[in-house]
């Protein structure tokens, strides 16, 4: 349990950030001013933030393109991420990455991967030069159940437990990859086992319970710091919307859809427990919604209001520039 | 100044790198224990440690890709893939990671790596472990690219890619490993982007790197018994190419034969003869003529491959032809 009234709290202020966060992204996709994929994390929220709760400034993050909430749990500016969005040279990747690629070295955010499977291999390198170094840090690293498919995930896991890599492997389990089913991916559907077998432990927790989610992670991420070896968390979860801004659906039925937003919210559920535990009440919910719009407002306000990269600076970047 | 091999050379650098900085660690399959699959690393793991000169399982992405993240972590890794043909398996990693991440981070990142292959045929190790596919590398910005041909080459062009900020990939000739030469251990880095002219000449510009070098220096010494005074040019880095170096020999030459064990078709020799025709046309006095590999997967029988890769005789008919003597 995220113990403390403040913590627990802005725990469940962030997931109303991202939420809101995200459906604004979408509004404006309409318009525009966003474009190329957008990858919303609407219903899974309380993986992200509830893993980010487990985590110190310190420690190394690597996420998925489906990665706007993980950035703004992890502290990156709604405004810094916003800009990127609009392809802004103030956006925390200067226009570079859009949605899929946000940055961030003082957040140690190190992306924002968008080939499935990929940053598998780079968070096993993170923790590979912390080991060696002597940094006591922890690197972790979310995925889809789609990347389990992936040889890089099974080259990554055995490189992890091989070496004993301080890794957090976090399996953001939402059922589907695109449209394809996890019994129509993967040939067994309980996807701990497949770390268990390269002699890594594995757990997994309701995705959809932001405390359940967070205990688990401390629990993870501790096991992780302690024996300075890797762990694999899975969070079973739903996205409430499309795979990307639109699609037909046609591989999940609307009343599945329903059913999950009606009985799984993690906003609705994280309410609910703070509301038992005399936490949060109508007036303070209003607050914090009221709180989440104005800087979700402000960060669009300052998108429109960013200057674009120079198109003179197209090049820049690509090397690091020769030293004068 | 000693006389020694190419894969020796690699190994001095090696050594000088591990013992001047405490975060360069060389991985890859069998670098440690076996001693590498072409003896690059021979004793390595004696004096360094199996920390160190780390053996990998059988993962080109997996171990390419720790690679990138230790280098964002703070190590200087050496990845070593025992040849070009496996290093397909770690595409993703090189170009989607290695040679993205700090343009789209927006310049925050950076991947201080080198990765270092063997390429090329010429051991009848046929069509999975014998292609040159160095200029698929040099298509891709965000990376560096770099095709040792001497000794000295294989010593101080490895430093150099350790000194570098960025991934930086080595590609190392198989026939070249047991190669002798001269290496002066003191000169130190060579410069990343500078192509080196290995032999005057006036009347033709042999434009070349890597395995060919030696080729086509033998033709350079054939044409000038033929009465041909060729300049041979080696271009050391394939990416970023040095550009004013071959545009400034065809500008004395006026001739340009490209040798390359890549393909023609699609290939690096394509691009070393765009780039003349686009800055050098109007010094040429012939067409540009290239070498390079058969259009054919490498086979293994020797008159095969033999017939398969650029040869001495077909540099020199090449040359000739340019001159009306075909
Ligand atoms: C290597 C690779 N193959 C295919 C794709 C196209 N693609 C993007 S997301 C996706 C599904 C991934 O599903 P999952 O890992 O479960 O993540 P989720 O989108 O559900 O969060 C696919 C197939 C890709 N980006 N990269
Ligand atoms: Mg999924």
């Amino acid at each position: 349990m995220i113990d403390g009234r403040e913590r627990a709290l802005a725990a469940f202020e962030q997931m109303v950030l991202i939420r809101r966060f995200e459906e604004k992204c979408a509004e404006v996709y309409s318009t525009g001013k966003i474009r190329g994929f957008l990858h919303l994390y609407i219903g899974e929220e309380a993986v992200a933030v509830g893993v980010m709760a487990a985590l110190s400034a310190d420690d190394n993050v690597v996420a998925t393109y489906r990665e706007h909430g993980h950035a703004l749990a992890r502290g990156l500016g709604p405004g810094s991420v916003m800009a990127e969005m609009y392809g802004k040279a103030t956006g925390c990747s200067r226009g570079r990455g859009g949605s899929m690629h946000l940055f961030s070295t003082p957040h140690r955010f190190f992306g924002g991967h968008a080939i499935v499977g990929g940053g598998l291999p780079v968070a096993v390198g993170l923790a590979l030069a912390d080991s060696m170094l002597g940094h006591d840090r922890v690197t972790v690293c979310f995925f889809g159940d789609g990347a389990v498919d992936e040889g890089e995930f099974h080259e990554s896991m055995n490189l992890a437990a091989l070496w004993r890599l301080p890794v957090l492997f976090v399996c953001e389990n939402n059922l589907y990859a695109m449209g394809t089913a996890l019994e129509r991916h993967e040939s067994l559907t309980d996807l701990c086992v497949k770390p268990r077998a390269y002699g890594i432990p594995a757990e997994n927790v309701d995705g959809m319970d932001l405390f359940a989610v967070e205990a688990a992670a401390q629990h993870a991420v501790s096991e992780v710091r302690r024996h300075r070896s890797p762990f694999f968390l899975e969070a079973k979860t739903y996205r409430f919307r499309a795979h990307s801004m639109y699609d037909a659906e046609a591989y999940r039925s609307r009343e599945e859809v329903a059913e999950w937003a009606q009985k799984h919210d993690p906003i609705d559920l994280a309410a609910a427990q703070l509301e038992r535990r005399g936490l949060l009440d109508p007036a303070a919910r209003a607050a914090i919604e009221d709180r989440v719009r104005t800087a979700v407002q402000q960060a669009c306000d300052e998108a429109d209001a960013a200057p674009l990269e120079p198109v003179a600076d197209l090049l820049r970047d690509v090397l690091t520039p020769e030293a004068r | 100044m000693t006389t020694l091999t190419y894969r020796e050379a690699i190994r001095v650098a090696l050594s000088t790198a591990l013992d001047a900085d405490p975060r360069v660690l060389l991985m890859g399959e069998d670098v440690g224990r076996y001693g590498g699959a072409y003896a690059v690393s021979k004793g390595l793991l004696e004096r360094f440690g199996p920390e160190r000169i780390r053996d990998t399982p059988l993962a080109e992405s997996g171990f390419l890709g720790a690679g990138i993240g230790a280098a964002l972590g703070g190590l200087r890794p050496i990845v070593e893939i025992m040849t070009v043909n496996f290093s397909l398996l770690a595409l993703d990693q090189v170009v989607n990671n290695a040679a993205t991440l700090r343009h789209m981070s927006g310049g925050q990142l950076s991947v201080p790596l080198v990765v270092r292959m063997a390429t090329g045929g010429g051991r009848q190790l046929a069509a999975q472990h014998s292609h040159s596919l160095e200029g698929w590398y040099a298509h891709v910005p965000g990376i560096k690219v770099l095709a040792p041909a001497t000794v000295q080459d294989a010593h101080d062009l490895l430093l150099a890619a350790l000194a570098d900020p960025d991934p930086v990939f080595l590609f190392e000739h198989q026939l070249l490993y047991p190669t002798e030469g001269e290496l002066d251990e003191a000169r130190g880095p060579a410069r990343i982007g500078e192509a080196l002219v290995r032999r005057e000449g006036h009347d033709v510009s042999l434009i070349t790197y890597g395995g060919s070098l030696g080729k086509a220096l033998a033709a350079a010494s054939e044409l000038a018994a033929a009465g041909i005074s060729a300049e041979v040019i080696d271009l050391r880095t394939l990416r970023p190419l040095d550009t004013d170096t071959v545009c400034a020999s065809v500008t004395r030459t006026h001739r340009a034969v490209i040798i390359d064990e890549g393909w023609k078709t699609g290939s690096f020799s394509a691009e070393v003869a765009a780039l003349l025709a686009e800055r050098a046309f109007y010094e040429l006095d012939a067409p540009i003529a290239r070498v390079c590999s058969a259009e054919v997967p490498i086979p293994y029988a020797k008159h095969l491959e033999e017939a398969a890769l650029p040869r001495v005789p077909a540099i020199v008919s090449a040359t000739l032809e340019l001159f009306g003597r075909g």
